[in-house]
């Protein structure tokens, strides 16, 4: 289900300081073509249709066909992401429509604390880890060993 | 018009590149999310000034096997023991398994799924009047001793589709954005020039500019995930990519490691799910959650009628969940017999669960079995839209992929580590380097690995994994502590390295004004072609899917004849932009995956995983002779492979 653009939506994030589906595909597949400041796809048989590119496209310029060998034509997958939740818009080939709403995150984005000071490990020597030393955690044994 | 003789990438490579030389007391490569946990860890044990290194080949944010989104954590002890959590394993992967280490994973498992609830994954939670609710709706978190909405023993439900995306932020804000060099592809790792068997650094290039780094390194771990594309897929055009793993896991943690002399272990294990068909979509929730069952064309449950055969495997057929290759074997017999398809039975298991529900609890109930491909397989949801397929209305086909190699999910192969620090660990599941043990590394000093990069240790999945790579952390951390005063010294020069990084961009200069189209020159081979090349010899020979994976030793040698001569024409690929040389690396790290893969299972003289593959001239699982481990090593300076039996050393009870 590779990934296409919208030539009329895209803008190749102009003005940022990188296209955003170029700087996000875990497949290196997003690209821009500098000359027409536009994106594409430019190994479709490696697309894992992840996904990425469309949730993180400020211009909502990509979407997904699916794979020509596998799926008949018709069908549209496509989200809308907020920042606590993900909107799914499911349209069928014969025109029937679905949508779905799942939350995604119930913090806000950037506000992890990994709390490296408060945190700060004080034996190396045991196996616990720094959360588990913390909170005083007595790491587990075996409840009985084979043979003895 | 031009002749298409032109380079065509955007980003074109040039024969000279700029070199960035760099050293750091700590290197992870990878940046999934063995390598998130890691990042988040380590410095909370490292010493003030420590430098550490992530180099990722793709984008923190959306990298790794996650980078999609999960719709289940599929490992969550809560109320059960570790003990207990070594038993299934065992069973799951036909009585082979390093079990210190999946008893260390789940001990410490639960923290890093507390963690995740902490930064803001929503985790489904059942209430105490039994309702269930997703998770965002401010139920109490799971560390108080709210119950989490299980899908099966070991199994528990989240809205998980920005699941990565959190986990990476978590690590980006432990390590620091300025210690993490995204589009990174680390390609070889290097040993020190002064002691033996010691690592020393790594070379990589940069897919974004021309650049190569070498970086000079105390200690390091690797892991950037499995094997996918190595045999060939069921679809072979566009589709290709729509694999059941990530096809952006290249094979790189076992190469890179194997080929500087990390022991490797159960490289003869591999995994081949049973999924729903094409769309490669998961079957866990409709098996566990919704109580699906699958038939074949006739309406039989084939587990049920071909219960018999299962006897045939004790005791790994005849346990509550027998193991996941033995229910694979059945489902291949009714495909053999011609009674296939295999379909989902959907609609009889919505309609059974929806039978005293309200309207709006039905349609809350499909929305479920629609975010189980959403989050994680968007692709099977676009298949269903395309096909006018609607789960209430009829059924999907399931059946068995191609192969995949990895070590967290229902596979184990890997690399030979050490084990934790404890004394019920058998001396010889440890690794002494100056008297002392080191849990995680691999035989290589100061060389680590976690997640899909550990082996003989499966079923860790993406919490086991984040919780195996905090675990490395501060075992690197004691190993760099312990050696803080090693100086690492490369044996080549950054000449050398960066000719070698650059060979195939070379190669495509020096060649490809010879011909009138770029991608036919009888002076190299793409890597499109090169992985092409690779998966029919795979698929024919070394139990792929064009002999319903069956194999033997005749097929296996004529695969390595072929193997020997794709190796040679390695040298010969050619890259004319930052993303061919990507994929000419990627490939060059499948190569060294599959030969070692084949390698174990002509050694391993019997056909331990049935469903999974078969050698037709040892059509059993021969306890007697083969149950132990099947390691290998590779001699940097010989350049020899050599093979050979481990012994399995059962700890945890029957």
């Amino acid at each position: 289900m590779p990934s296409f653009v919208d030539p009329s939506k895209c803008d190749g994030c102009k003005g940022g300081e990188k296209t955003a589906c170029m700087y996000i595909c875990p497949s290196d597949l997003m690209v821009l073509n500098v000359e027409s400041m536009k994106a594409y796809n430019q190994e479709p048989d490696q697309c894992w249709e992840c996904y990425s590119c469309v949730k993180i496209c400020p211009q909502g310029a990509i979407s997904v066909r699916a794979y020509s060998d596998i799926v008949p034509l018709g069908g549209v997958v496509q989200p809308m992401m907020s920042s606590d939740s993900i909107m799914w818009t499911i349209q069928f080939r014969n025109g029937n429509l679905q949508r779905f709403k799942f939350p995604i995150r119930t913090t806000p984005e950037g506000s992890i604390d990994p709390k490296n000071d408060a945190h700060k490990g004080k034996d190396l020597a045991t196996e616990r880890l720094s959360d588990e030393e913390i909170d005083n955690v007595e790491l587990k044994r075996p409840i009985a060993i084979h043979g003895k | 018009m031009a002749l298409p003789n032109k380079p065509i990438g955007e980003l074109p490579a040039t024969l000279d590149p700029a070199v960035a030389e760099m050293e750091a007391d700590i290197l992870i490569v990878g940046g999934g999310m063995a390598a998130c946990g890691t990042a988040y860890e380590i410095k909370k044990w490292a010493p003030e000034g420590t430098k550490i290194l992530l180099c990722d080949k793709a984008a923190l944010e959306r990298s790794g096997a996650v980078a999609q989104g999960l719709s289940a954590i599929n490992t969550y002890l809560g109320e059960n023991t570790p003990d207990d959590y070594v038993r299934m394993i065992r069973n799951d992967l036909m009585g082979i398994v390093r079990e210190d280490l999946i008893f260390d994973v789940g001990r410490h498992v639960d923290r890093s799924v507390y963690l995740f609830e902490e930064w803001g994954l929503p985790i489904w939670k059942t209430l105490e009047d039994g309702k269930t609710v997703d998770g965002a709706q401010g139920a109490p978190i799971l560390k108080v001793g709210t119950k989490p909405v299980r899908s099966g023993r070991w199994q528990i439900m989240i809205n998980g589709e920005s699941y990565k995306r959190i986990v990476a932020e978590a690590a980006k804000a432990a390590l620091g954005s300025d210690n993490i060099i995204e589009r990174c592809f680390i390609v070889k790792l290097l040993l020190d020039a002064n002691e033996p068997n010691r690592i020393a650094g790594a070379v990589g290039f940069s897919v974004r500019e021309n650049k190569v780094y070498v970086i000079k390194t105390n200690t390091m771990m690797v892991a950037c995930g499995g094997a996918v594309n190595i045999y060939r897929p069921r679809a072979t055009g566009e589709g290709m990519g729509r694999c059941w793993y990530p096809v952006w896991n290249a094979g790189s943690t076992y190469t890179m490691c194997g080929e500087v002399g990390a022991e490797l272990t159960m490289m003869e294990n591999r995994f081949v799910p049973a999924r729903f068909k094409d769309g490669y979509g998961p079957v866990g929730a409709w098996f566990l959650l919704f109580k699906a069952k699958a038939t074949n064309t006739l309406g039989e449950n084939y587990m049920a009628t071909n219960a018999e055969m299962l006897k045939q495997y004790p005791p790994y057929g005849l346990a509550k969940v027998p193991a996941s290759c033995l229910r694979n074997h059945l489902m291949l017999k009714e495909m053999r017999e011609g009674r296939g398809p295999i379909y989902m039975d959907t609609p009889t298991a919505l309609a059974n669960l929806s039978a005293n529900m309200t309207p709006k609890e039905v349609k809350h109930l499909l929305a479920e079995a629609w975010e189980d491909f959403l989050d994680m397989s968007v692709g099977q949801a676009g298949l269903w839209a395309g096909t006018n397929t609607e789960p209430e209305k009829v059924g999907s086909e399931i059946m068995p992929t191609e192969p995949y190699l990895l070590g967290s999910h229902s596979g184990c192969c890997g690399i030979w580590v050490a084990g934790p620090n404890e004394d019920w660990v058998p001396d010889s599941y440890k690794i002494p380097y100056k008297g002392k043990n080191y849990k995680g590394m691999t035989t290589v000093n100061g060389l680590f690995t976690a997640g899909d990069g550990t082996g003989a240790s499966g079923h860790k999945f993406s919490s086991g994994s984040h919780s195996e790579g905090r675990m490395v952390a501060k075992s690197m951390v004691r190993f760099l502590t312990d050696n803080k005063d090693f100086k690492p010294a490369l044996k080549e020069s950054s000449k050398d390295l960066v000719d070698l990084v650059y060979r195939p961009v070379r190669n495509f200069m020096e060649h490809y004004e010879k011909t009138t189209a770029v991608d036919v020159n009888p002076n190299y081979i793409k890597p499109a072609g090169f992985q092409r090349r690779l998966m029919k010899i795979t698929d024919e020979y070394g139990a792929g899917i064009a002999t319903s994976y069956v194999t033997s030793k005749a097929m296996l040698e004529r695969a390595f004849h072929l193997l020997g001569m794709l190796r040679e024409d390695a040298e010969k690929m050619a890259a004319g932009d930052l993303h061919e040389l990507l994929r000419a690396w990627e490939n060059y790290h499948r190569l060294g995956t599959v030969e070692a893969h084949l390698r174990h299972i002509l050694f391993r003289e019997e056909s331990r995983y049935p469903g999974f593959y078969y050698r037709s001239d040892f059509d059993l699982v021969d306890e007697q002779n083969w149950k132990c481990f099947v390691n290998s090593k590779f001699d940097p300076e010989k350049k020899e492979w050599s093979t050979f039996k481990k012994d399995y050393i059962q700890i945890i009870p029957d």
